[in-house]
């Protein structure tokens, strides 16, 4: 089994037409609507925009950590995979850019930002030494920082890999992996305390990290997985893709889903059985008015369907179950992020019309664009690494 | 001599490769009954025998469900029918505590009950023989070689069969037979008299040991003054005629401080004849004043202007600055936070007396700052 990719057929066809058109039309539309949105409403999207920064967040960074988990693990299964999510953790380039608008109007979206606000404030003069605008400037250009020079240490390392097929390559990915690894907590961990719990600067729990971390391997892997069970029936992957890889991607799926719905439920129940009022409200604004529809909602799109669809082990390896319901994963983890961030703009019930569609178009035209970049001109296998010929043996 | 039967023909072979291609060579062929045999789990095997995946899942499924019902039966009937408690504020029917009970029995049933299914229906337990034991194959097979076996079915004999292995290349192929007494084994384990005797070994070493150890040897090695000649509680008594040691209180006892309220229904009365026993000292006001922020601020506000914090869910008290109750007397005000009035609640049991006193004193202060006196100014 160890000869050295003597075998492996592939030649490089870039990406299939109807991707292209598709993500320049959203990318268009997104830029078009999000401009008209910010002229004609700026404060609400303001908050759309962190729902899209925290999507690219959760595809971008989620896939750094999925290519990170693979060379740490030493996973054979995923190896023929890995540039799918190289291309899709290309997404980290843009972040700063999105994260432009949201820092120029830190005033209407961040309470904390008002020094007057905090100074009247106790508690809020007592998390000052954290959340003020200085530090947090320097937090998000450390992020983006981590995120980019890893992305380029990841991705140069593989790609060189294509031409010389040195084993040694690999080795250095595995000691960046282990290096990558406590910064991706660290710095996941903050970008979520930063972006998405202070906004409610009052309110706080332990668990957030883990909770935006279950939605962003969520997201990443949805994305992923969607892409290459397109390219594998369009013909532009590599042959021998089969059952059991499918059947890998669902149970990761399947595993993330229910890990979410755990972390989810603690977060909820610790909350509810103290019953301390400064954590109580953050539940309470989410069950008022319109919101609390939208809440169960939540439990029905990113828990109940996902688990009973992909429940069964055949379900897990059919294709078309699976192609349909990343995307319905991808979707729910926009649903989610909406939730965590929407109803501070608009306590009395949900609202949802063309700004909020602007944005996720946007986020998504951006995704697919970063991604059809990579791969229009470079290999999606990854023809060097020397797991690669075992990944395409994978069988369960 | 025990008659033999004849069980199926096997072959090995060397490598995981090979396994993998004889055995989808097989299924191909049309063997309905084979079974292959390797030291380890092989990838792919599945999908190269052609299995169906396993019914097994659906015990589990049924199971588990069984677990997650079952586990909110239990606790739906517990606190909310057969032993309601308060506990926290919650209701009776609090779902959310209900859940990690649920999903702990979910899994647990669903676990054990397959591993349970498995070997019972699967593998048809107590039965724990099988012709491929005791065999040169299945010592092969069990350290590093990788078998197939075959067994005879209505279009295949066993000299097809032996024909076929030798066209895939298997090595060492034999015929397997079994015997009788081999068929009828059971384990003497499993004997009922076995188990009998176990049972008995368990009783009779459980009770020798509580007899030695709390009977024969019991020895306290300090005392402490544990054993004295007083009654202590919960412990019955001979000297009483009806064998408790705890007795009732006396007829007419009243816990102290707690002084029987001689003026129900009457608050005229009360006001007219109650004084207000304490004095208006800076630890009488201190106390009154916690008291009040405590019990009294949720409806009547913290000073008193019947501004309520709790959001309209109780309705809004008048306010006490009212030309009526600055002009009650202590007394009278008394005889309000003792029986209530209307939907106020009473507070004589959070309340004691002194207490109730003491938010008095502080109750005429917040009075006071709102109507100040030309004098209190200076
Ligand atoms: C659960 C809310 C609640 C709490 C707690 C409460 N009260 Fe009241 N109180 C009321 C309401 C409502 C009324 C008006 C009752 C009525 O309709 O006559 C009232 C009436 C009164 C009155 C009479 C006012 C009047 O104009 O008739 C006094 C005096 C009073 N409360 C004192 C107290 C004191 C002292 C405490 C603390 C020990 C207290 N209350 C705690 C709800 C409350």
């Amino acid at each position: 089994m160890s000869e050295h990719n003597t075998n492996i057929e592939y030649t490089h066809r870039g990406i299939p037409p109807v991707l292209s058109r598709v993500s320049s039309a959203l990318l268009l539309i997104g830029i078009l609507v999000a401009i008209i949105s910010y002229l004609t409403d700026p404060v609400r999207s303001a908050f759309n925009n962190i729902v899209l920064l925290m999507l690219l967040t959760s595809v971008g960074v989620g896939s750094l950590f999925l290519i990170g988990i693979e060379y740490l693990a030493g996973a054979v299964w995923s190896t023929p995979f890995r540039r799918v999510f190289e291309f899709l953790a290309s997404v980290v380039l843009v972040i700063p850019v999105i994260a432009i608008p949201v820092y120029l109007n830190v005033h209407s979206v961040y309470h904390w930002s008002h020094t007057d606000a905090v100074a009247a404030d106790k508690i809020l003069s007592g998390k000052e030494p954290y959340l003020n605008e200085t530090f947090f400037l320097i937090r998000l250009i450390a992020y983006f920082v981590v995120w980019i020079v890893f992305y380029f240490i990841f991705t140069s390392n593989s790609k060189k890999q294509d031409k010389t097929k040195d084993q040694k390559l690999t080795k250095r990915n595995i000691r960046f992996s282990a290096l990558f690894m406590p910064l991706f907590a660290l710095t996941l961990t903050f970008s979520a305390i930063d972006f998405l719990m202070s906004l409610e600067p009052h309110w706080f729990s332990t668990i957030f990290g883990v909770y935006f971390f279950a939605g962003t391997v969520l997201a990443s892997l949805a994305a992923g997985t969607f892409l290459v069970i397109m390219f594998v029936q369009k013909g532009y992957f590599i042959k021998g893709i089969i059952k059991d890889h499918y059947y890998s991607f669902g149970a990761l799926l399947f595993a993330f889903i229910n890990f979410w719905a755990y972390i989810a439920f603690s977060q909820y129940m610790l909350i509810w059985y103290a019953n301390l009022p400064e954590e109580t409200f953050w539940f309470i604004n989410k069950w008022e008015g319109s919101w609390m529809y939208f809440s169960i909602f939540l439990i029905i799109t990113h828990f109940l369907v996902p688990y009973f669809a992909l429940l069964s082990q055949p379900s897990k390896m059919n294709e078309k179950r699976l192609k349909f319901m990343s995307i319905w994963i991808l979707f729910a983890h926009i649903i989610d992020l909406y939730w965590l961030v929407l109803p501070t703009f608009n306590p009395e019930g949900f609202v949802f019309s063309w700004n909020e569609i602007g944005f996720i178009i946007l986020g998504l035209g951006l995704i697919l664009t970063m991604f059809n970049w990579k791969a229009r001109k470079e290999n999606i296998i990854p023809i060097g690494d020397p797991k690669l010929k075992r990944g395409l043996d994978f069988r369960l | 001599m025990n008659k033999k039967y004849l069980y199926g023909g096997v072959g090995l072979f060397d490598s995981p490769d090979d396994i993998i291609k004889a055995a989808s060579e097989t299924s191909e062929k049309g063997f309905k009954k084979f079974d292959v045999h390797t030291p380890y789990p092989v990838h792919g095997m599945d999908s190269a025998m052609k299995l169906k995946p396993s019914k097994l899942a659906y015990f589990s499924l049924v199971f588990g469900l069984t677990g997650t019902f079952s586990a909110l039966a239990l606790m739906y009937w517990t606190s909310s029918i057969d032993y309601p408690v308060i506990i926290g504020g919650k209701p009776f029917f609090s779902f959310p505590a209900y859940v990690p009970i649920m999903f702990e029995l979910t899994v647990l049933l669903a676990a054990v009950m397959t591993v349970v299914t498995l070997i019972s229906i699967f593998f048809k337990f107590p039965n724990i023989s099988h012709p491929l034991h005791d065999t040169q194959y299945m010592k092969a097979v069990s350290s590093d070689r990788y078998g197939i076996c075959i067994e005879p079915d209505e279009n295949h004999t066993i000299e097809e069969i032996e024909l076929f292995l030798k066209s895939l290349g298997a090595k060492d192929i034999t015929k397997i037979y079994y015997d009788d007494e081999e068929l009828k084994y059971k384990n003497v384990i499993l004997q009922p008299k076995f188990l009998l005797f176990l049972a008995l070994i368990a009783v009779i070493v459980s009770g020798a040991t509580y007899f030695s150890l709390n009977k024969l040897m019991f020895m306290q090695p300090f005392n402490w003054m544990r054993e004295q000649a007083k009654v202590i509680p919960q412990e019955s008594s001979a000297f009483f005629t009806d064998g408790f040691g705890m007795r009732m209180p006396v007829e007419g006892t009243v816990a102290r401080e707690n002084l029987p309220y001689l003026f129900k229904n009457q608050p005229e009365e009360a006001g007219k004849f109650l004084i207000n026993p304490l004095e208006a000292n800076e630890e009488n006001l201190n106390l009154g004043k916690k008291k009040y922020d405590i019990y009294c601020s949720p409806c009547h506000g913290y000073f008193g202007e019947g501004d309520s914090r709790l959001r309209g869910q109780f309705p809004n008290p008048p306010s006490i600055h009212s030309e009526k109750v600055r002009n009650w007397s202590d007394g009278r005000i008394f005889h309000v936070v003792t029986e209530g009035q209307n939907i106020m609640p009473s507070y004589s049991t959070q309340l004691t007396n002194n207490e109730r006193w003491a938010t008095i004193l502080y109750l005429r202060v917040l009075q006071r700052s709102f109507n100040a006196k030309e004098s209190d100014l200076r």
